[in-house]
C-alpha cells in the first residue's frame, strides 16, 4: 500500500500543500523543527496519494512510497 | 502513484526563503534531467542574484557568472561541451534589465542554450526593487508610492521583444502557483530541454514565481498574487516553438 511520508526537518511552513491538497489531508501541526518553522502532517486515512503535495512543495518534504 | 524528488537536489537543504519558487523550478529541472538520463551532464550557469544559492544545494556543474552574464558564459560552456546540456539560469531583473542586451543578442544570434528566468516581478537577492517585470502601481523599495508607468514603463514581456524571431527553437511561459501549472511548466521545461539537445537554437522559458519576502507577502497570498495581478501581464503559453 502507497504511504505519503514526510520530513518535517526540510519543512518551511509556507503551506502551499495544504491548499494543493484537495482531500484537506494535510495540516499544520503546530510543531516548529530545529529551525523553528511549523510544519505539516497528514491524516493517512484522506490522502489518497495524488501527489499534488509534492508537485507545490519549493522544500521536497514529501515522498510517496 | 510512487514519487520521490530527485537526489541532485535532495541531498542537502536549500537556502531560499520560505515559500520561495526558487525551489519549486529547481525540481522541476532536476525532474526532466532524470527523465532524460543527464544528471550527470547538466552544465548550468547561476547568476549572483537568489539562484546563486543553488551552488551549495544542487549537485549540478555550476559556474557562478557576474550579474546579468549567465546567458553569454554559457554559450561559451557550450562551445566547448556541445554535447552537454547548458543552462542559463536566472532571475528576471538579469535577463531583463542589467543583462537585457546579453539575452537579445543570444536570441539574436540563436545561441544553442537554454535560459530559464525566474520572474518573480522584482530584485530579490537585493531587496526587492523595482524591475522590468514589476507591475504598475507595484510597491517596492525603489518605488515607495507605486510604480509609475509613466516614469518607468510598462511590464516587460519577453514574447514583445522575441516572438517575432523566427529562428528561435522555443519561448515559453508558464507558472509555478498550483500544481497543475507546475505540470505545465514541467512538459515546457522538457520540450526546451528536447530541442536543446536536438541543437535547434535559443530557448528561453520564464516561469512566475513566487518571493514572498519581497512582495512582503504570506506565501499563499504571493501565490494569489501572481494569479490574479500577475497574470494580467503575463499571459502563459508557448509563444515560439510550441506545436
Ligand atoms: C554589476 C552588478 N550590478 C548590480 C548588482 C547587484 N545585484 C545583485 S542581484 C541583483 C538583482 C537580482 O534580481 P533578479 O535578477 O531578478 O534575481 P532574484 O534575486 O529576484 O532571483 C542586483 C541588482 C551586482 N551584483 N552586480
Ligand atoms: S529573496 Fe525572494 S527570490 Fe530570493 S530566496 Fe528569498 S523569496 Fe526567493
Amino acid at each position: 500500500m502507497e504511504k505519503l511520508y514526510i520530513e518535517p526537518d526540510r519543512c518551511k511552513g509556507c503551506g502551499y500543500c495544504v491548499r494543493a491538497c484537495n482531500k484537506e489531508a494535510l495540516y499544520f501541526t503546530g510543531n516548529v523543527n530545529q529551525k523553528g518553522y511549523d510544519t505539516v502532517a497528514v491524516d493517512d486515512e484522506k490522502c489518497n496519494c495524488c501527489t499534488a503535495c509534492y508537485r507545490m512543495c519549493p522544500d521536497y518534504v514529501f515522498e510517496i512510497r | 502513484m510512487k514519487i520521490k524528488a530527485p537526489d541532485t537536489v535532495t541531498f542537502t537543504k536549500s537556502g531560499f526563503c520560505p515559500g520561495c519558487g526558487h525551489g519549486l523550478a529547481v525540481r522541476l529541472i532536476a525532474e526532466v534531467m532524470e527523465e532524460m538520463g543527464l544528471s550527470d551532464k547538466l552544465l548550468t550557469v547561476v547568476d549572483v542574484a537568489c539562484g546563486s544559492l543553488n551552488i551549495e544545494s544542487w549537485k549540478f556543474d555550476t559556474v557562478l557568472a557576474a550579474h546579468g552574464r549567465p546567458l553569454p558564459v554559457a554559450v561559451g560552456i557550450q562551445k566547448v561541451r556541445k554535447d552537454n546540456p547548458v543552462v542559463a539560469y536566472i532571475g528576471d531583473g538579469a535577463a531583463y534589465s542589467i543583462g537585457m542586451a546579453e539575452t537579445m543578442h543570444c536570441a539574436l544570434r540563436n545561441d544553442n542554450i537554454l535560459t530559464i528566468v525566474i520572474n518573480n516581478s522584482l530584485y530579490g537577492m537585493t531587496g526587492g526593487q523595482c524591475a522590468p517585470t514589476s507591475l504598475p502601481g507595484q510597491v517596492t523599495t525603489s518605488t515607495p508610492h507605486g510604480k509609475d508607468p509613466k516614469k518607468a514603463g510598462m511590464p516587460f514581456k519577453v514574447e514583445d521583444a522575441f516572438g517575432g524571431f523566427e529562428s528561435i527553437a522555443y519561448l515559453a511561459r508558464g507558472s509555478m502557483t498550483d500544481a497543475a501549472n507546475m505540470n505545465k511548466s514541467k512538459k515546457m521545461l522538457r520540450k526546451a530541454f528536447d530541442k536543446h539537445m536536438a541543437g535547434q537554437g535559443f530557448c528561453l522559458v520564464e516561469l512566475l514565481s513566487p518571493c514572498p519576502t519581497n512582495l512582503g507577502l504570506p506565501p499563499l497570498a504571493n501565490i494569489d498574487w501572481i494569479a490574479d495581478e500577475m497574470m494580467k501581464y503575463f499571459p502563459l503559453g508557448e509563444f515560439r516553438g510550441g506545436a
